[in-house]
């Protein structure tokens, strides 16, 4: 069946078993391979999508889930493709191996979004709903506090 | 301007072929139309699609002034794509703005690692360290060659000539040439200068290594851009997944795959030596029918049976067996005589459990075979290139010339991606020559871990001898623990005297001023698959060692700063790292309700202290890492803010190593699946990480991995200063910890 939804602003239609995971649709079928595959399980964030505006896993949403909603990937995260955010990571030199990092970008926005002033102990744990296997969170946490301040 | 003309239709001034096989090109058309998005300097350059750029050179220079840069290593995290180039650019004296990064082809003979016997091999912290001297000297060397011409046209001797970036400088005349002018006309002697090691730049010449460029692929790493083997898209592709058996070396006895071929989607299943490939249109697709087969093994395989609790009793006995001699791998002097004649000799026994790498890319690639199985174009992040090439070339029984590799970033390496057998890239290599398209093969996570290759089991049991003025004067470490060489790489196994350096390494004590030594290793055959992990044998055998000194200075009342400080009379710098971590973390202060501990390590020559914090809620079993502090001197760090980077990073590893992660074994399967039931840390884990890089003029030793050993021992002596009691069993779980506690 055909299932409606936007991604990045753009309206979508696909034709996909309903139980096929959003990810291997925006990854493989609309190739917006910035979101990552990393443990399909919920558990590692590299997915991290926004659904009207929420963080999700996108390894655990139905792609059916979707339908009429708005999908923002990390393709669509700034308008330039940099946003504080992206600035104060190049700025904090956070990725390594970089596989994680558009995840943890997307939790760090959602976090923002709701809580512009969040305290470090409000960062750490939010951002733990993501795993960087380089260990880059204390510069993920700097970075979070930086574009705070630089806004 | 055409001087040469060769097949590749580019038009050239001359090659010439230099010390070890370098290469370096004049580009005189202008070909330079690669342009990349350029943030904080040299950007990666794409190939340019008329293939005009010959990748068998290090550098090449247009006459728009743009310098190409060849890079031999791969780029996992590590910043190592940045800094060879750089290290050729500062020799060079090139404007770093106008380099361009281009990967190098797969050729050892040209490219490989001088520290990895000529392999092209980016792993063990060596690629600094390795290539710092080709690095180095093939840059002065074409920086002779540019000013050589500039004194021709000129006609000034040599020695009146200096550079400033890109540019040669006449001072006397105030002339200047820029690089990319003198491409245009210059001719290239037929051998390459002779470079003096006295003739290359001092440190305090740099104008880029020490000064902290952005890393060239970062802007990509933000904005979703950057490129993993997962990411790649090729028309016609379809997606593969494979079943594989339990243990390693079994293979499908019976095959259901009557629902598998019910899923729609699904284009063929396959048998394999190994397993079951699933052929489908989407990955969807392909990840169902895997988990819909139906498959039974062949028990024959040696690993069926191995559980890795019961285990642990069988290398402890084979340790502690001081009748059986081992595979000796560190000797100095008589170890077993000075132990009998010693005052006093202290025992104790560390174990540390199987561990997993947990990349955050899952093992992946993609392949398209040409329709008659005689060519073949693979994309994949590995460690090695030329191993991958020579994999895939093997699998299909074509020479390595008709193995194309298109390299990719890797999302994590940590020694997954560097076995000679190279089974992940091979995967998608058997799947595409079955259909005849482009295939990409996916591991799910839980392939990635049931199909992991371990850092292994490992049982250490240590001696100590004193004598009568309470210095160590006898040592003697026993590893029991499951081969990894032979396993991982049979080709080094072999070349390096059948000695199991990923499994040993680490035990060795050359710094340490201990006059007799032994450390043997007892292999146990278990056929559990093994491989190196960040820290190689340096994670259980540093853990196994710091934490005895730190035992037998406690026992023999030493203090265990002081104890390190004297067996380092001989090293400096090991003395110099311990004094700094000692002074930035106050270690002499007392702390109610916490307790400090201490490690060391000199890695490769990397010198490494650090001291750890912890709290201990002994209710719970759990240890709390507070803080964290580390000193570290690698010699010169080519990029300081990334050694800086590395070390949080391999401390992070380290903790996870330390406190949670874990793999158990049974009936030779592994039990575990995912992230969580195997244990990464998060963010919430992570104490408050101090680290002082304390560099050295001296030659770069390694920075990627060195702190990862250095956390469990400085954990354990903690958690002894907190509570009088020894955890000796890596992880430190809370059973484990009660258990202590006892």
């Amino acid at each position: 069946m055909a299932i409606n939804f936007s991604v990045n602003g753009k309206p979508v239609s696909v034709n996909a078993p309903e139980s096929t995971r959003l990810l291997w649709v925006l990854r493989e079928e609309l190739k917006l391979t910035g979101t990552k595959f990393g443990c399909g399980a919920g558990q590692c964030g590299a997915c991290m999508v926004h659904i009207d505006g929420e963080r999700m896993f996108s390894c655990l949403i139905p792609v059916s889930a979707v339908q009429r909603k708005a999908v923002t990937t990390i393709e669509g995260l700034s308008p330039n493709r940099m946003n504080a955010l992206q600035r104060a990571w190049l700025a904090e030199s956070v990725p390594q191996c970089g596989y994680c990092q558009s995840g943890q970008l997307m939790s760090a926005a959602a976090l923002l979004a709701a809580n512009p002033r969040p305290t470090h102990w409000e960062i750490k744990d939010h951002m733990s709903a993501n795993v960087c296997r380089c260990g880059t969170y204390p510069r993920i946490v700097r970075a979070i506090e930086r574009a705070v301040k630089e806004g | 301007m055409t001087t040469n003309t060769l097949q590749s239709g580019v038009t050239r001034r001359q090659f010439m072929v230099g010390a070890a096989g370098l290469t370096f090109t004049v580009l005189i058309d202008g070909c330079a139309v690669m342009r990349t998005e350029e943030r904080g300097g040299a950007g990666l350059a794409a190939m340019p699609a008329d293939g005009s750029l010959n990748v068998n050179a290090w550098a090449s220079i247009a006459t728009d002034g743009t310098i190409y840069i060849a890079n031999p290593a791969v780029e996992m995290g590590q910043g190592s794509q940045t800094a060879i180039p750089l290290i050729i650019a500062e020799e060079m004296d090139a404007d770093w703005s106008r380099v361009r990064i281009v990967p190098a082809a797969p050729d050892d003979k040209i490219y490989g690692n001088p520290g990895f016997r000529g392999l092209m091999y980016t792993a063990g912290s060596a690629t600094v360290t390795g290539y710092w001297d080709v690095a180095r000297t093939f840059g002065a060397q074409v920086r002779r060659v540019m000013m050589e011409n500039a004194a021709r046209k000129w006609d000034v001797p040599l020695a009146e000539l200096s550079t400033e970036p890109s540019t040669v400088v006449h001072a006397k005349t105030g002339r200047k040439l820029s690089y990319g002018e003198i491409a245009a006309f210059a001719q290239i002697p037929a051998a390459a200068p002779a470079i003096k090691p006295e003739e290359l730049k001092k440190p305090e010449q740099y104008r880029l290594i020490g000064k902290d460029v952005m890393r060239v692929e970062l802007p990509s790493k933000v904005n979703g851009t950057a490129q993993y083997s997962i990411d790649v898209q090729l028309p016609g592709m379809l997606y593969g997944a494979v079943l594989r058996g339990p243990v390693e070396g079994t293979s499908p006895l019976t095959i259901d795959d009557a629902q598998a071929r019910a899923v729609s989607g699904v284009v063929r299943i396959v048998r394999l030596p190994f397993g079951v490939g699933v052929i489908a249109e989407t990955p969807w697709a392909a990840f169902e029918a895997k988990n819909a087969l139906k498959v039974t093994w062949d028990r024959r395989a040696r690993a069926f049976g191995h559980d890795s609790d019961r285990a642990i009793a069988v290398y402890s006995a084979a340790a502690r067996d001081l009748g059986r001699a081992g595979k000796p791998w560190d000797t100095a002097g008589d170890a077993r005589g000075a132990m009998q004649k010693a005052a006093k000799v202290y025992e104790s026994e560390f174990v540390c459990d199987y561990t997993y790498h947990a990349q955050m890319e899952p093992l992946n690639s993609v392949a398209s075979v040409s329709p008659s199985g005689d060519a073949c174009e693979i994309w994949c992040g590995t460690q090695s290139q030329t191993m991958a090439v020579a994999a895939v070339a093997k699998a299909l029984g074509i020479p390595v010339e008709k193995v194309k590799l298109n390299l990719t970033l890797l999302g994590g390496g940590f020694g997954r991606r560097g076995h000679r057998d190279e089974e992940f890239v091979v995967d998608s290599v058997l799947l595409s020559r079955e259909v005849k398209r482009p295939v990409k093969v996916l591991w799910t996570r839980e392939d990635d871990v049931h199909n992991g290759r371990f850092r292994p089991l490992s049982v250490h049991f240590l001696r100590a001898g004193l004598d009568s003025s309470n210095r160590i004067v006898a040592w003697q470490h026993r590893v029991a623990c499951d081969e990894i060489t032979a396993f991982q790489d049979p080709v080094r196994y072999k070349g390096g005297g059948e000695k199991d350096f990923l499994a040993m390494a680490g035990s060795e004590l050359r710094t340490y001023d201990i006059p007799n030594r032994l450390s043997e290793q007892l292999p146990q055959e278990t056929g559990i698959r093994t491989s190196s992990l960040r820290g190689i044998g340096f994670g259980p055998n540093k853990f196994a060692t710091e934490a005895f000194l730190d035992e037998v200075a406690a026992k023999h009342g030493l203090d265990p700063v002081e104890l390190r400080l004297q067996l380092l009379k001989n090293t400096p710098r090991g003395q110099a790292v311990i004094r700094g971590v000692v002074e930035m973390s106050d270690y002499r202060r007392k702390r109610p309700g916490r307790g400090v501990g201490f490690s060391f390590i000199d890695y490769s020559g990397t010198m490494v202290a650090a001291v750890a914090e912890v709290s201990i809620d002994k209710t719970r079993g759990k240890i709390n890492v507070h803080d964290f502090w580390l000193a570290l001197d690698p010699g010169i760090a080519v990029q300081p803010d990334n050694v800086v980077a590395q070390t949080e990073s391999s401390i992070v590893y380290g903790l996870g190593l330390a406190l949670t992660e874990r793999i158990t074994i049974k009936d030779g399967a592994v039990q575990q699946s995912n992230i969580l039931d195997y244990g990464v840390p998060r963010m919430h884990d992570i104490p408050e990480l101090h680290i002082k890089l304390m560099s050295t003029p001296n030659r770069p030793t390694g920075a990627g991995q060195m702190a990862t050993p250095v956390v469990a021992p400085a954990i354990s002596s903690a958690v002894f200063a907190a509570s009088g009691a020894r955890v000796r069993h890596t992880p430190f779980l809370p059973e484990r910890v009660r258990a202590a506690m006892v």
